[in-house]
């Protein structure tokens, strides 16, 4: 049985491991700053979530307990890697978004980056 | 077995950890550096629960959510600084 959760362990570290390769290789690799922008963002949070399944695996076969700190590790990061590729995309859209030209919403309002710092602060006295 | 499969993904890490140091240094705007450097957050995490595996202990995993928690925290301000010049108005 606990031969089964190390194989399980082993695979999910080799999964992990090469995913989390593949993230910094493309932010040296690729190109463009917005496309930049894919490979860590998204290659390195799926190889962390293999290691800390990895781990998870590993705790449940070796002692015989789950352990909660990788479940929690996972969800904050799973919550805030969106959200810190969103601010650094929103930076870059601000300070160079006049040097290309970006590409149509579909409707009649602007890309609401763009649009929302050109309102009106709202009072309140 | 588990342990071949734990040198490959330090293997990984370390080199991953070095291509963004590399990145850190020879990028060209400061929006790459930040997102070098998150991803260096990232790393590290996978460093430190691939530490945490490796010796057996559970010590590392506070320090892994500090890190986490800081990383985030620090790429905001980071992110924020880029927009608008200061952090705190």
């Amino acid at each position: 049985m606990e031969q089964i959760f190390d194989i399980l362990a082993a695979i999910f570290l080799v999964i992990g491991g090469f995913f989390g390769f593949v993230g910094s290789f493309g932010l040296l690799k690729l190109g463009d700053p917005m496309s930049r922008l894919h490979a860590p963002t998204k290659a390195t949070t799926l190889g962390v979530g293999g290691v800390l399944i990895a781990s998870l695996l590993h705790s449940f076969g070796a002692e015989g307990y789950v352990s909660v700190h990788e479940l929690l590790i996972t969800l904050f990061l799973f919550l805030t890697a969106p959200i810190t590729a969103l601010f650094i995309a929103k930076a870059h859209i601000h300070r160079h978004g006049d040097d290309y030209e970006l590409p149509p919403t579909g409707g009649d309002a602007s890309w609401a980056v763009l649009s929302d710092s050109e309102e009106e602060p709202v009072k309140t006295d | 077995m588990i342990d071949y499969a734990l040198y490959f993904a330090f293997a990984c890490f370390g080199s991953a950890l070095l291509m963004n140091l590399w990145k850190i240094v020879t990028a060209h705007g400061v929006g790459d550096r930040v997102l070098a450097l998150d991803t260096m957050v990232v790393n590290s995490i996978a460093i430190l629960v691939l530490m945490g595996i490796f010796q057996g202990t559970e010590v590392f995993f506070e320090a892994t959510m500090i890190i986490a928690m800081l990383g985030f925290v620090s790429t905001v301000a980071f992110a924020r600084f880029m927009l608008r010049g200061n952090i705190i108005e």
